[in-house]
């Protein structure tokens, strides 16, 4: 481990060396004036004249740019995987702050190169390109439910709260000021309203980083984390407000400023909100159309996210609000009208984005703190600011919350706002303020800066170290992990019809009144207007939460084969009906937004290390559960063998790849084939598990139509093949269940499909009379198979040749003299009795 | 106030109504207010036709109106409870019990199989197939049926929810 460390440093020291060289380099070229920036301005301009052809120049002028960009963008995410090398170091620092540790590293190898900075966090930088992904990811990936319910709460704190803070540390320091704490400063009252406005925001970056890393529950974070969003509208029009005040000068404030200023927040605040709210619509409009293009359709998100962000900016209005806001409004019609491969596009590319400009932001936090040209130390001032922040943030907290308990259901406790008060943490966004003064205005910049960044250091690593145990102590209220279950959804929407329906009766304009309103606004028209109509239909939160639940638990039991390590699974791309391919890579990542539950396509996070089983199962017996990975093991191998002959054909434009009706029709054969051999050898006795699902319509389509058993829910129903043998469909589940029987030779467990070929010399029955019969059927499927019609009809494509297995399923009309001698095990309306070992047979095959 | 005491006075039993569902006066009057404005005919009884029904009876009287909205009232976990008393009508344990209620039609104490499927289908706003709607009542019965009859009792309810924060869930702000 500790081997890994120096490599790890040694590496980055190789890194490091390289850019100092180029930095040398341009430092050499650089004009006197050094101007600061994230791109040291070169002055190679002169040209040579050539006198012989050169083979390979030196374009360093060329392509410093981007090559510094990139470079740095590198280095910093090398950083993170340094000290991520070190998990016990993880537990105690929050990651922001070794961030910052190593900026301080490199800041000063950087200056001990060149004697001059010239790496610093640029405010165009800052604004224009590091947040906007943060904020857009806030605002996607905001739980909405918990948002809108608390907006109360988070609203009087974004913005009574914050001017209080502005005005309490502005005003208690210019009293220090008068009262010559502070020693000889170049300043005034405006001025230091000004830096109160900037420093008393709190910040949304540094509350993700921190509070990423110590889970507190949900309404406890989303109050925060909402603050730190919303006060920007009131930081906005602060920080302008004060700055043309200082602009105008002291006497020409009178009372028409002070109210054009109060306008001025409405209008930012209400403006920024609505350009946000306009935007999002333009894109769930948008996405209604991008069904042809599915692979821009993820991009369009973020550019109409970037863009609200530039339009508020561009109109002087809150532009994180505007950006907060449409990814808020958005994600629900978005993520409903696009693919499903789309949404988790969107989802992990902006989760990249916002994590990498989060960490990019820290390390230059660091760096362009070792400059000594900015540092002015001021104890009183420094050490006043401080101890203000803190104090005043606790008094605003304690009484806003006082006031806000008086009206909510749900009061605050005493622990709570203590976190809150201690979650008011400043970061980036005042340090990019504060970079933005004018210096001829401000006398003092450099102080503010100084102190602006000892604040930012200050709540990022002292606060955010001592977060986690203090919340430890205090006994804070976790996050619940999400274990989703379906009654417990189903209860709960229960509850909040029921409690529509008493608010309603006892006459009161409630919270569940107003979101019932609101529900039955956005079903009249948003849907209609914002979504597809295909979309649409789908949408409905049990069902929805339902499907989930059964990828979830598909897809834990694949882990479960491929832990046991006998499925050589490939990943298979197909058509987007079979829901049963869910990327399954995305869901293991490390989801920071801890708030998933009630946002729907959120929760399908495996959140427990990933090869376990799902939850649910845990509650059956052992046997059971074995029995049924296996027969998941079974209706995953029959997709499988298909995968294993997929051509990869390059398309940039279809992320899809061809199938063949070939291979398809030989996948037939050969699982027929298995198939026989199976139902010989199944005669095991496995115990009839008790009925569980019975999956959907939508999937025993699927199911029945790519003759794999796509459906995920299928792996519960066991109880279910005697339902639906009863429906007739039950060849269906034993046609699907019993493909895969091929790899089954009595207590081989599962076998890799790539072995399939040796069964099949071993088959003693000559495949070839066997399967005209079954073909022999392919005319007269509909009959026996009520349901299925229905399916049929429902199906997108149904290449001929496929619809022959359907008849496979009407095991009750099979010429197989085994089928049929076991055929009374099959026929309508079994009930579902223990040793029925024709059905295990069709549902499992043999195994251990 | 002097309207309180007038409009208290009208109703009987108003104390024992008070104690047992644990609002104050003003709630009392507050609710009393509304029935009448709910119960257009005056008939002192309320129908189904003047809200949807809430419940199994035909008609709701005063008494069982409050005694039902009573049972939204925000539980209050830190008075300690005098054993004595009979369990107050908005703990925890009511409200299960209230909501339990509304699935268990037939008042066998358990929810089967065919009561939460009308539930479900009452809940589902889309066209959802009949197929579909079996599924998920299926499941949810998986879910929570631990004894594997079937059928969800109000034990097995009550642990389904365990998670669910019932008291957040099953209250109404004003009645505090």
């Amino acid at each position: 481990m500790s081997g890994l460390w120096h490599g790890k440093i040694l590496m980055l020291m190789v890194v490091l060396t390289v850019s100092r060289h180029s930095l040398a380099f341009q430092a050499r070229n650089a004009n006197p004036s050094n101007q600061p920036g994230t791109n040291a301005s070169t002055g190679n301009g002169t040209e040579n004249t050539i006198t012989t052809l050169p083979i390979v120049t030196w374009k360093w002028h060329h392509t410093e740019g981007p090559y510094l960009v990139a470079l740095w963008v590198l280095v910093s995410w090398i950083c993170k995987l340094v000290f991520q090398l070190n998990p016990a170091l993880t537990n105690v620092f929050p990651e922001s702050g070794l961030l910052i540790c190593i900026g301080w590293v490199l800041g000063g190898i950087i200056y001990g190169a060149d004697k001059v900075q010239t790496f610093r966090l640029q405010p165009f930088t800052f604004f224009y390109y590091l947040l906007p992904p943060i904020v857009l990811d806030a605002g996607y990936s905001m739980p909405n439910k918990q948002f809108m319910g608390n907006l109360g709460a988070i609203l009087v704190h974004a913005v009574i709260g914050t001017v209080w803070n502005a005005a309490s540390l502005g005003l208690g320091l210019w009293g220090c000021w008068l009262g010559g704490a502070m020693g000889h400063l170049n300043t005034g009252l405006l001025q230091l309203l000004l830096f109160g406005s900037l420093i008393a925001a709190v910040d949304p970056v540094a509350v993700i980083a921190v509070f990423e890393e110590v889970h507190v529950n949900e309404v406890l974070y989303i109050i925060v984390f909402g603050e730190s969003l919303l006060n920007d509208g009131v930081t906005v029009v602060l920080f302008n407000v004060f700055d043309a005040f200082v602009s105008l000068g002291g006497p020409a404030i009178n009372a028409v400023e002070i109210i054009k200023g109060i306008i001025s927040f409405f209008v930012v605040a209400f403006g920024g909100s609505l350009v946000g709210i306009a935007f999002g619509i333009l894109i769930s409009l948008l996405t209604r159309l991008t069904k042809k293009t599915p692979t821009i359709e993820p991009g369009f998100i973020f550019v109409f996210g970037y863009l609200s962000y530039l339009t508020a900016e561009f109109l002087s209005l809150s532009a994180i609000l505007s950006c907060t806001f449409c990814g808020v409004f958005c994600q629900k019609y978005v993520n409903t009208n696009m693919s499903e491969k789309s949404v988790n596009t969107v989802r992990t590319t902006m989760k990249v984005f916002a994590n990498g400009s989060e960490t990019v932001i820290f390390v230059f936090l660091g760096i362009s703190a070792i400059d000594p040209s900015i540092w002015v130390w001021n104890t009183g001032f420094i050490l006043l600011t401080l101890l203000f922040i803190f104090v005043f943030r606790f008094m605003g907290v304690f009484v806003l919350t006082w006031i806000l308990n008086q009206y909510r259901l749900v009061p605050l406790g005493l622990i709570e706002q203590l976190v809150m008060g201690y979650g008011g943490l400043r970061g980036a966004v005042a340090y990019g303020l504060v970079f933005l003064l004018d210096e001829n205005k401000y006398k003092e910049k450099n102080l503010m800066i100084s102190t602006t960044l000892l604040v930012v250091y200050f709540t990022v690593m002292l606060q955010g170290i001592t977060m986690k145990p203090l919340v430890n102590w205090l006994k804070v209220k976790r996050a619940t992990t999400d274990e989703a279950m379906l009654a417990e959804k189903i209860m709960n929407r229960t509850f909040d019809h029921m409690l529509v329906a008493i608010e309603d009766i006892s006459g009161q304009i409630g919270h569940n009144y107003l979101w019932d309103k609101w529900h039955n606004f956005e079903e009249k028209w948003l849907f209609r207007i914002l979504m597809n109509p295909t979309a649409r239909k789908s949408r409905d939160y049990i069902f929805n939460i339902f499907h989930q639940l059964n990828l979830k638990d598909a897809m834990s039991y694949v882990q479960e084969g491929e832990r046991r390590g006998s499925l050589a699974f490939v990943r298979n791309d197909s058509k987007a009906d079979v829901d049963f391919n869910k990327q399954f890579d995305t869901d293991f990542t490390d989801m920071p937004d801890i708030m998933g539950p009630d946002h729907i396509p959120v929760p399908f996070v495996l959140r427990d290390s990933v090869p376990s089983v799902s939850l649910n199962m845990h509650e059956q017996d052992q046997k059971m559960r074995e029995s049924e990975d296996f027969n998941a093991h079974h209706l995953l191998q029959q997709h499988l063998y298909k995968g294993r002959k997929q051509r990869h054909t390059y398309s940039r434009k279809q992320p899809v790849v061809n199938r063949d009706e070939d291979e398809v029709q030989e996948i037939f054969q050969r699982t027929m084939r298995s198939r026989l051999e199976s139902f010989k050898s199944a005669k095991m006795g496995v115990a009839q598990p008790k009925k569980i699902t019975k999956h959907s319509k939508k999937d025993q389509t699927e199911k029945m139509s790519n003759g794999k058993p796509a459906d995920d829910s299928k792996i519960h129903s066991y109880g279910d093949e005697d339902f639906e043998f009863s429906e007739g469909d039950s060849a269906g589940d034993a046609a699907g269940g019993s493909f895969p029987m091929a790899a089954y030779k009595g207590g081989a467990g599962i076998v890799n499909p790539a072995y399939m070929a040796e069964m099949d010399s071993n088959e003693p029955m000559p495949p070839m009379p066997q399967i005209p019969p079954w073909l022999a059927e392919a005319g007269e499927d509909s009959s026996n198979v009520a349901p299925s019609q229905r399916a049929q009809l429902r199906l997108p494509w149904t290449p001929t040749n496929l619809r022959r297995l359907a008849p496979l399923r009407l095991s009750t009309h099979s010429n197989d003299s085994f089928l049929l001698a076991d055929s009374p095990a099959t026929q309508e309306g079994t009930e579902p009795q223990p040793p029925l070992p024709l059905q295990d047979g069709r549902g499992r095959g043999t195994h251990m | 106030m002097g309207s309180t005491n007038s409009t208290l006075s009208k109703i009987p039993n108003v104390e024992e109504l008070m104690r047992e569902t644990g609002f104050s006066p003003a709630h009392i009057v507050r609710l009393y207010d509304r029935f009448e404005s709910l119960d257009k005919e005056k008939t002192g009884h309320l129908r189904p036709e003047d809200f949807g029904a809430i419940n199994r009876q035909d008609t709701v009287d005063f008494h069982s109106f409050v005694r039902i909205l009573a049972h939204f009232r925000p539980a209050e976990n830190n008075r300690p409870r005098d054993p004595s008393l009979p369990e107050p009508v908005n703990s925890r344990i009511s409200k299960l019990k209230f909501a339990f209620q509304l699935y268990d039609l037939d008042k066998d104490g358990k929810i089967s199989r065919a009561e939460l499927l009308q539930v479900l289908r009452s809940m589902m706003e889309m066209q959802v197939t009949e197929e579909q709607l079996e599924s998920i009542a299926d499941r949810t019965i998986q879910e929570a049926d631990l004894d594997r009859d079937d059928a969800i009792s109000f034990e097995e309810f009550r642990k389904s929810l365990e998670k669910v924060n019932i008291d957040h869930k099953m209250s109404i702000r004003f009645l505090r």
